[in-house]
């Protein structure tokens, strides 16, 4: 086995376009089950309709690469209050099951072939990131050609321009709901999450509340698609519901109510997935593990299955959670 | 017992004989056929009732007369079947509780809902209206609200020492025992300056000594101008500080008056005791004997 290789493939997973699109999408998450108690489990709905924002609004509408972030985030403020507004009047767990369905509405309409001219259907769209005519994402790239970094850390000018992007908007995000949430606003939000009753006897529109918990989380989500498309091609196979766990995951590993929890769990999920992405198959190649290399691979989603039971079991907290914030045991 | 004085009591609240529904020189509250039903269940059925200004009233009844779902109704938890009430002269049927609470009435709850991962000083704070910090942008710089939070938190320490909570400052709610959460329940609800205050049975599991002082705190705020209405099931605590008694059974008003002469009325007698007529009301109700003297 190279183990050489397999550890060089594992430290990639700590900066990696994706890693910083998980991160985006568990802040998304902490801000709606973490701070306001919110279970969404739509998140991938979010971030596919901020990537498809993104992409549709450049190929189809011409908008420059930023109008066409924007487009993406507004798209994700409009699917938070349509999906918001008759559902959160709802209990917790009915507006689980909305969300559920809402996202799986969303990608749906992005494989359907009904609209394949705009979406691409399950081809999905391409060739949006760098325009011919100066208008893409990479066309504004102020880094010059070349090869950047040591090791495993190693980029080329366009994936570093996605990972520095990605780190402000990132950045930025992390500061939004660090002030939020040390701010008497948070404070609102985290009552709602202990007692609706209560904040609302004390005055407060907690309707009204909830409403900007899911329109905040939302956009981060949608902010995590974006990340995710200006490093590569968008398909709606992405999108499906093992990735709103996978981000559930993220979330959970690091600590629902925190701040950096979400950013370092989807880390160390990353890590963890490229650590056993490449473990697995090499113990296959070299007969230890009975499966073939495909299994192999297969059995890291397993693994991750199992991981996510035993965190809620064991330490349902996270690994930066208060040890008295036990968020599911109340 | 450190504090045995009698109250000063405000009495000639009512115009003309203090029968059930009767009119009020000063009402803050006037309620017409209010009527609630659970399926076959008439749990509140209230014709008239006005709730004076400025006093004390005690809401007493047997379990499941209506009181707390009378409170609901008021405060907007609940929509009655039928009736309209008014606040200050305000209409308040259809309004959402929380409009209800913004306009200075504001409850508490007979099953205590303290915010149990937020600390004891979040809770307080979370009551204080008018936060500048709770609209989205000004939350985003401190600069906007770091002033007004510190005068918040000075209040809320004030009050959280009248209860003597001061201690538990940083402590989870989670961690309150269930009387310390009643009563940091009831601080909570100060916390907004209400004008009327609804308290359902805020002294349930407080211990006799505290109990004592919180009864000339809440004294104390009729002295301020405020407004209270609380349920009780202790006799001894309601001729102790109520100004003005509603007796409730089966969902409507079977008495009102004075507390001295209201428990004394056959209705209130037969709703609280049927057998055993021939003790005091008091004797069978009361957890504390604080006011043991001034029974007689
Ligand atoms: N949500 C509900 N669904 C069905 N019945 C209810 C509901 N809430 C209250 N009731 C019924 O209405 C009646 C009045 O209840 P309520 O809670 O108002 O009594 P209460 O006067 O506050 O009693 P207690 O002194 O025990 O607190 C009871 O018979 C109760 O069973
Ligand atoms: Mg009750």
């Amino acid at each position: 086995m190279d183990w050489g290789s397999i550890l060089n493939n594992t430290l990639a997973g700590f900066l990696t376009p994706t890693t910083i699109a998980f991160a985006l999408a568990a802040l998304g998450l902490a801000m709606h089950f973490g701070f306001a108690g919110l279970l969404n489990f739509g998140i991938a709905g979010f971030m596919a309709i901020g990537g498809y924002g993104y992409a549709i609004s450049v190929l189809t509408f011409g908008l420059p690469w930023w109008a066409g972030m924007l487009v993406g985030v507004l798209g994700s403020v409009v699917f938070a209050l349509i999906l918001g507004i008759p559902t959160l009047r709802l209990r917790g767990d009915y507006l689980a099951i909305a969300t559920i369905a809402a996202a799986e509405i969303a990608r749906l309409l992005f494989l359907t072939t009904a609209f394949t001219d705009v979406t691409g259907s399950a081809d999905g769209l391409f060739g949006f990131n760098s325009r011919p005519d100066g208008s893409g994402f990479q066309n504004s790239n102020p880094i010059p050609q070349g090869t950047y970094g040591f090791g495993p850390f190693t980029y080329n000018e366009q994936t570093l321009w996605v990972l520095v992007f990605g780190l402000i908007v990132l950045t930025v995000a992390v500061w939004f709901l660090w002030a939020l949430m040390r701010s008497p606003w948070g404070r609102v939000i985290k009552g709602i999450r202990e007692d609706e009753e209560a904040v609302r006897s004390l005055g407060k529109n907690v309707f009204a509340y909830k409403l900007q918990a899911l329109v905040i989380g939302g956009v981060f989500g949608a902010l995590g698609g974006i990340i995710y498309t200006a490093a590569q091609n968008i398909s709606p196979g992405v999108y499906v519901t093992s990735l709103t766990f996978f981000i559930w995951t993220s979330l959970l590993l690091g600590g629902a109510a925190t701040i950096f929890g979400p950013v370092i769990g989807a880390v160390i999920f990353w890590v963890i997935q490229a650590f056993l992405s490449n473990l697995l198959p090499a113990l296959s190649t070299s007969g230890i593990l009975p499966v073939s290399t495909t299994q192999a691979s297969t059995l890291r989603f397993v693994l991750v299955g199992i991981g996510l039971m035993l965190l809620v079991i064991y330490r349902p907290q996270g690994i930066f959670g208060d040890k008295r914030e036990l968020t599911f045991v109340k | 017992m450190s504090n045995n004085e009698k109250p000063q009591k405000t009495t000639d609240l009512h115009i003309g004989d203090a029968v059930p529904g009767c009119k009020k020189k000063d009402p803050m509250l006037v309620i017409d056929h209010v009527k609630k039903t659970f399926g076959g269940l008439t749990a509140v059925d209230v014709e008239h009732l006005e709730i004076p200004s400025g006093v004390i009233t005690a809401l007493i009844g047997p379990n499941g007369a209506g009181k707390t779902t009378l409170f609901n109704l008021l405060t907007g938890f609940d929509t009655p079947d039928t009736g309209t009430w008014s606040f200050m002269g305000t209409s308040l049927s259809g309004v959402p509780s929380f409009k209800v609470a913004q306009m200075g009435q504001v409850r508490t709850f007979q099953l205590t809902k303290a915010l149990s991962l937020l600390t004891v000083i979040e809770n307080m704070k979370l009551g204080a209206k008018g936060q500048s910090g709770e609209s989205i942008f000004r939350a985003l710089f401190p600069g906007f609200w770091k002033k007004q939070d510190a005068d918040i938190e000075v209040k809320a320490m004030e009050l959280l020492k009248r209860f003597k909570l001061d201690t538990k400052k940083d402590d989870f709610a989670a961690s309150l025992s269930g009387g310390q959460r009643k009563l940091l329940e009831m601080a909570r609800a100060l916390m907004t300056d209400p004008t009327l205050v609804m308290l359902d049975e805020p002294m349930a599991g407080v211990n006799p000594a505290l109990t004592q002082s919180l009864l000339d705190h809440v004294i104390s705020l009729k002295g301020e101008g405020m407004t209270v209405l609380f349920v009780e099931h202790d006799m001894h605590m309601v001729r102790h500080i109520a100004d003005w008694v509603v007796v409730m059974a089966e969902g409507k008003v079977v008495a009102e008056g004075p507390p001295d002469t209201v428990m004394k009325e056959q209705a209130v007698i037969d709703a609280y005791l049927g057998a055993h007529q021939e003790t005091d009301l008091g004797e069978v109700t009361g957890r504390i004997n604080i006011i043991k003297g001034e029974d007689k």
